[in-house]
């Protein structure tokens, strides 16, 4: 069963402005690989060449960012729901 | 193009991947969604600047002009900086250092913290851009700066604060007639918010859109430090973080400085100061690890830190490593210590974070951390009459008396060996 991803405003150009939408796998890099299969050129805005979440961007498993998990290794279950939210600057 | 364009100040760049972007109301790459940040041409600024033509000038933090992110001259908070640099040798004493100096910008015209600064530079660049409403989400002091200073510069302003910020703040905003919209929520809530409304209504969000300029005002505290030490840096300077930016800033401002040849190269180490009830940059740097953990729910008397998602807390313990600084944190009751330390031993009441730079720096001395030998500055950014109920109750009450000689007498007997007047 695919899992629901919620993706950024910026981000919305490349998943025709989507605001929701679907990716399978067994944890989160295998998402985000679904997701660039299917929406070219995503992994390069949400991952650095290494292919590690960028600094700036998080990845929210169900409300816990990923860094406090297992980053990209984060088993992914059915029903969870993912979400991209870059950073928000201020203070 | 702006009237009277300078050669120095260049284009906005993301600190990640070094992309240039033009000076706009923009504050996030499109890539990597990195923070922007100014960037300046430094050898046309060499070429210029020299320790002469800054002395010349005003005594005001445009003195240092070609470092700040404006095109023309500037013309709002013209009269802002250049707060006393006190050497404080009683205090010295106390903790037990050589050399320490008060950089108070509990003084800082016109609204009492360093925040005049910042804002002094966001909203130039406002005006640039032709923005007429500025707004900002702030813990207090920012939205006070934000509302006198667009007052005075004939802007509109929108100020967002969490509902339960002092009293103090939330007056010192409403008196300039601007809009404050009180927000059910912490810090960091409300800085959601603003990001969703910022490009919305076609505002200048001094910390949101205009951070790039905005965050380049801190600059002017570390620049106007060595200055007034006659052209050095210090050894140690102690920095309240918030979103860490201003500790980010004293350290730009330091190795600009060298960088244009007005100050010689020499070590210096910048350290951090938090409160234990919202610490996320100084756990990670005693941690030893760089990923900042949020603190949801901030519970500290020090509002004006209470940000549990500091947006430059990376760069800030980057900053504090490579200069070989620490992170200190302290309870409540050290930061109503560090602010009564503060006011017994050099007349200066600050505000919480600045009874949290002080018990921060103190622990840092103890520590050995900073040693004894050597000198350090304490960064003092917003005034004491702000956050009155933070030491209300812990500085004693007047002793009330009717206006009679015998019951003063009666008062002070104990306190005074005799009562005869001295000849």
């Amino acid at each position: 069963m695919p899992n629901n991803i919620r993706i950024p405003t910026p981000l919305r150009k490349l998943t025709k402005e989507q605001e929701v939408v679907q990716a399978t796998g067994a944890n989160i890099e295998q998402i985000i690989a679904d997701l660039e299969a299917n929406y070219p050129g995503i992994k390069e805005r949400i991952c650095d060449d290494a292919g590690n979440v960028r600094r700036f961007v998080n990845v929210f498993l169900n409300d816990e960012d990923i860094r406090f998990l297992e980053d990209k290794a984060t088993a992914v279950k059915e029903g969870d729901e993912i979400s991209i939210v870059p950073a928000i600057a201020g203070g | 193009m702006s009237t009277n364009p300078t050669p120095f100040f260049t284009s906005l760049k993301c600190r990640e991947c070094g992309r240039p972007y033009p000076k706009e109301a923009i504050h996030v790459c499109e890539i990597d969604f990195g923070p922007l940040e100014a960037a300046y041409d430094y050898d046309a600024i060499k070429a210029v600047l020299s320790r002469e033509l800054l002395r010349s000038r005003p005594r005001r933090m445009w003195r240092y002009r070609e470092l700040l992110p404006i095109d023309g001259q500037p013309t709002i908070g013209t009269q802002v900086g250049f707060t006393p640099l006190v050497k404080a040798d009683r205090l010295a004493a106390k903790l037990g250092i050589k050399s320490l100096w008060i950089k108070n910008d509990t003084v800082n015209y016109p609204t009492l913290s360093f925040k005049d600064r910042v804002v002094s530079v966001a909203l130039n660049r406002a005006r640039e851009l032709g923005f007429e409403t500025v707004a900002c989400a702030s813990t207090g002091n920012l939205a006070n700066s934000v509302a006198a200073n667009a007052a005075s510069a004939g802007l509109k302003s929108y100020v967002l604060i969490p509902a339960d910020l002092e009293q103090g703040k939330v007056l010192g905003s409403l008196v300039y007639g601007t809009n404050v919209i009180g927000i059910h929520g912490a810090y960091d809530q409300v800085n959601r918010l603003c990001s969703e409304i910022a490009g919305k209504y076609g505002w200048g969000f001094v910390n949101v859109n205009l951070r790039p300029y905005y965050a380049e005002g801190s600059k002017t505290m570390g620049f106007e430090i060595c200055d007034q030490l006659d052209w050095r840096v210090p050894r140690h300077t102690v920095v309240p973080m918030a979103s860490g930016s201003l500790l980010t800033k004293i350290h730009k401002s330091y190795t600009e400085l060298m960088k244009v040849g007005i100050l010689d190269e020499a070590p210096f180490s910048i350290h951090g100061a938090q409160a234990s009830g919202c610490s996320p940059i100084a756990t990670a740097m005693k941690k030893g690890v760089d990923i900042v953990k949020p603190v949801p729910k901030p519970d500290t008397i020090a509002k004006s830190l209470a940000i549990g998602t500091p947006a430059d807390g990376y760069y800030a313990i980057h900053t504090m490593r490579q200069t070989g600084g620490f992170a200190e944190d302290v309870t409540d009751a050290e930061v109503v210590e560090g602010i009564k330390l503060l006011a017994e031993y050099e007349g200066i009441f600050a505000e919480t974070a600045g009874g949290v730079t002080v018990a921060c720096a103190r622990k840092l001395i103890e520590s050995g951390k900073i040693p004894r030998d050597e000198e350090a500055v304490l960064c003092i950014t917003g005034h004491g009459l702000k956050t009155q109920e933070a030491i209300n109750g812990s500085c004693g009450a007047p002793r009330l008396i009717n206006p009679s000689l015998r019951e003063f007498e009666a008062l002070v007997a104990d306190e005074i060996e005799t009562l005869q007047p001295k000849k």
